[in-house]
């Protein structure tokens, strides 16, 4: 074993001197390999760590979500849908939700407005006024009986709990970062009377929760009404959980048929969408990593394939001094090996810097698009071995095959035929 | 020093290099994992839906509520516009299916308007 190691580094030596011979050609080489792994790596950090963290923060996702559908579009949903559906066979409960989005024109962000689900008297099916019927006056609401309070009370530095009074709102990191705003601060949205409503803001979510509630601005009922116009027995959407887990899809199925002008869209639908997000085969992402990988494979198999005149020189020489086939093909195996070797865990350990230390910078502006308020969020690094041996397979043994094949092709001709070819 | 020497233990450091990286991230990931349980919380409260990754446009903030006519959102000739609508693939479901489509993954880069 001791011969065959001294030998392997012999040979290994050998290469290495080869490729510093070609210093320019194979530094080049090295740096391209380099990049090529480094943009892939990239690539599959990135998407896996936010599939994965996708996965597991929308595990709490509503388990059906049924909106109303006009002409096309997502529409307001009458409170007496709630009670049909409610009536459905199989159905837990019934949540109505109100959310929508306002656009700033001072900053031109879009911000997700959004009611805590059951603070809203709508919401309450037990509620002695009954749908729509319920007075919104101010002060009403007073300090949030839900879980709400005690939860934004874990994600919220310095957080009363009466934040969520009427008149006061509770926003996202990325909106009070882009409006300066904090905790005490007032914002003025304008209502769509064309009135001005300020709101005092109660409290700020966390930044750890950015990924998120980065653009949420949470109010009272009485405020989103006001400041949308919307009519009392109106909704935005409604969420539906159901006795068991296994019947969703055909409590979803008995809704569409019960309310042909609804939409149900259950979780199961919502993980599948963020779980192929950014998938890797679909995008602009993959249409410029394709080229980038295409020019890569055509310069290694040109430089591999395409011995060069003074390579097949060098091979006639070693085979006239005494080289074997086999030790020739081994000499060119480390050339190819070294430069894969280096490139792989260099291209790597940049990929996981730039993924989890840089928030993936070269692919914010991307990701970014035309949105002005982007959260700012590290996802946790998931990385795990499978990933890097999928990586491994696909750069490294493309290139060694690349590399072994014209050596081996060329290691196995005649040295005076070989030394005669290339002059 | 002999050349393999050399090249052996830079590349013995960058595996170091990708070990330590490796750990830190199994560790970062245990650490992480109480605020992923607040922001799952979180999502079950107020019945949040998505991830606020694009903040462009509806239909990108809200990837899974977005109607299956958001192509021509804006006026019948108004084809997708914003950038980030070409980064996420066509949902999964298809349209007209209210039951949820078996899983599936679209390879197409161009995106079928009639199943937005």
């Amino acid at each position: 074993v001791g011969t065959w190691l001294e030998k392997q580094r012999n040979l290994m030596d050998f290469a290495l001197s080869s490729l510093v011979r070609r210093k320019l050609k194979n530094l080049g080489l090295l740096a391209l390999y380099t990049l090529i792994v480094f943009l892939l790596a990239s690539v599959m950090f990135f998407t896996h760590a936010l599939r994965r963290e996708a996965l597991l923060v929308l595990e709490g996702a509503p388990e059906i979500t049924v909106q109303r559908v006009v002409a096309g579009r997502h529409d307001l949903m009458p409170t007496p849908y709630v009670a049909m559906i409610e009536d459905i066979r199989g159905v837990a409960s019934v949540q109505t939700r109100l959310w929508g989005y306002y656009y700033d024109g001072v900053v031109g962000a879009n911000y997700t407005l959004l009611v805590p689900p059951g603070t809203s008297p709508t919401a309450r099916r037990d509620d002695p006024h009954g749908p729509g019927e319920t007075p919104a006056v101010e002060g009403e609401a007073g300090p949030p009986t839900s879980p709400v309070g005690s939860l934004v009370g874990s994600l919220v530095a310095d957080l009363d709990l009466g934040a969520l009074a009427p008149g006061t709102i509770v926003i996202g990191a990325g909106v009070a970062r882009m409006q300066h705003r904090q905790t005490g601060d007032t914002m003025a949205f304008r209502a769509s009377d064309g009135s001005l409503l300020p709101l005092r803001v109660g409290a700020v979510f966390s930044s750890a929760s950015e990924l998120v509630s980065s653009d949420l601005i949470v109010l009272t009922e009485p405020d989103f009404r006001r400041l949308f116009g919307i009519a009392r027995d109106y909704v935005t959407d409604v969420t539906v959980s159901v006795r068991n887990p296994r019947e969703v899809a055909m409590v979803a199925g008995k809704i569409s048929r019960q309310l042909p002008d609804t939409r149900p869209i259950v979780r199961d639908e919502i993980l599948r969408t963020y779980d192929s997000v950014f998938n890797w085969r679909s995008g602009i992402l993959v249409v410029i990593l394709s080229a980038a990988v295409l020019a890569f494979v055509i310069f290694a198999w040109d430089k591999a394939s395409g011995l060069s005149a003074a390579e097949r020189r060098e091979i006639g020489i070693l085979k006239a001094i005494g080289w074997e086939t086999g030790e020739v093909i081994q000499m060119k195996f480390w050339e190819g090996a070294t430069v894969s070797l280096a490139a792989f865990f260099a291209g790597v350990i940049l990929a996981y810097v730039h993924v989890f230390f840089t928030s993936a910078a070269v692919f914010a502006p991307v990701l970014r698009g035309w949105s002005v308020l982007y959260p700012a969020f590290d996802l946790t690094p998931f990385v795990s071995v499978e990933q890097l041996i999928t990586l491994f397979f696909l750069t490294v043994v493309p290139y060694a095959v690349a590399t072994m094949v014209p050596a081996w092709r060329a290691a196995t001709i005649d040295p005076d035929a070989a030394m005669r070819q290339a002059e | 020093m002999r050349k393999s020497t050399i090249f052996l233990t830079s590349l013995a450091m960058e595996v170091g290099v990708l070990g330590l990286l490796l750990g830190r991230a199994a560790s970062v990931a245990t650490a992480e994992h109480t605020r992923l349980r607040h922001e799952a919380e979180l999502v079950a409260t107020l019945g949040l839906s998505d991830l606020c990754l694009f903040t462009e446009a509806r239909y990108t903030r809200h990837l899974s509520q977005a109607d299956l006519s958001t192509a021509f959102q804006d006026h019948p000739l108004s084809l997708d516009h914003f950038p980030s609508g070409s980064l996420v693939p066509p949902p999964a479901r298809q349209s007209g299916s209210l039951v949820p489509a078996p899983r599936r993954h679209s390879a197409s880069l161009v995106r079928p308007p009639a199943r937005r």
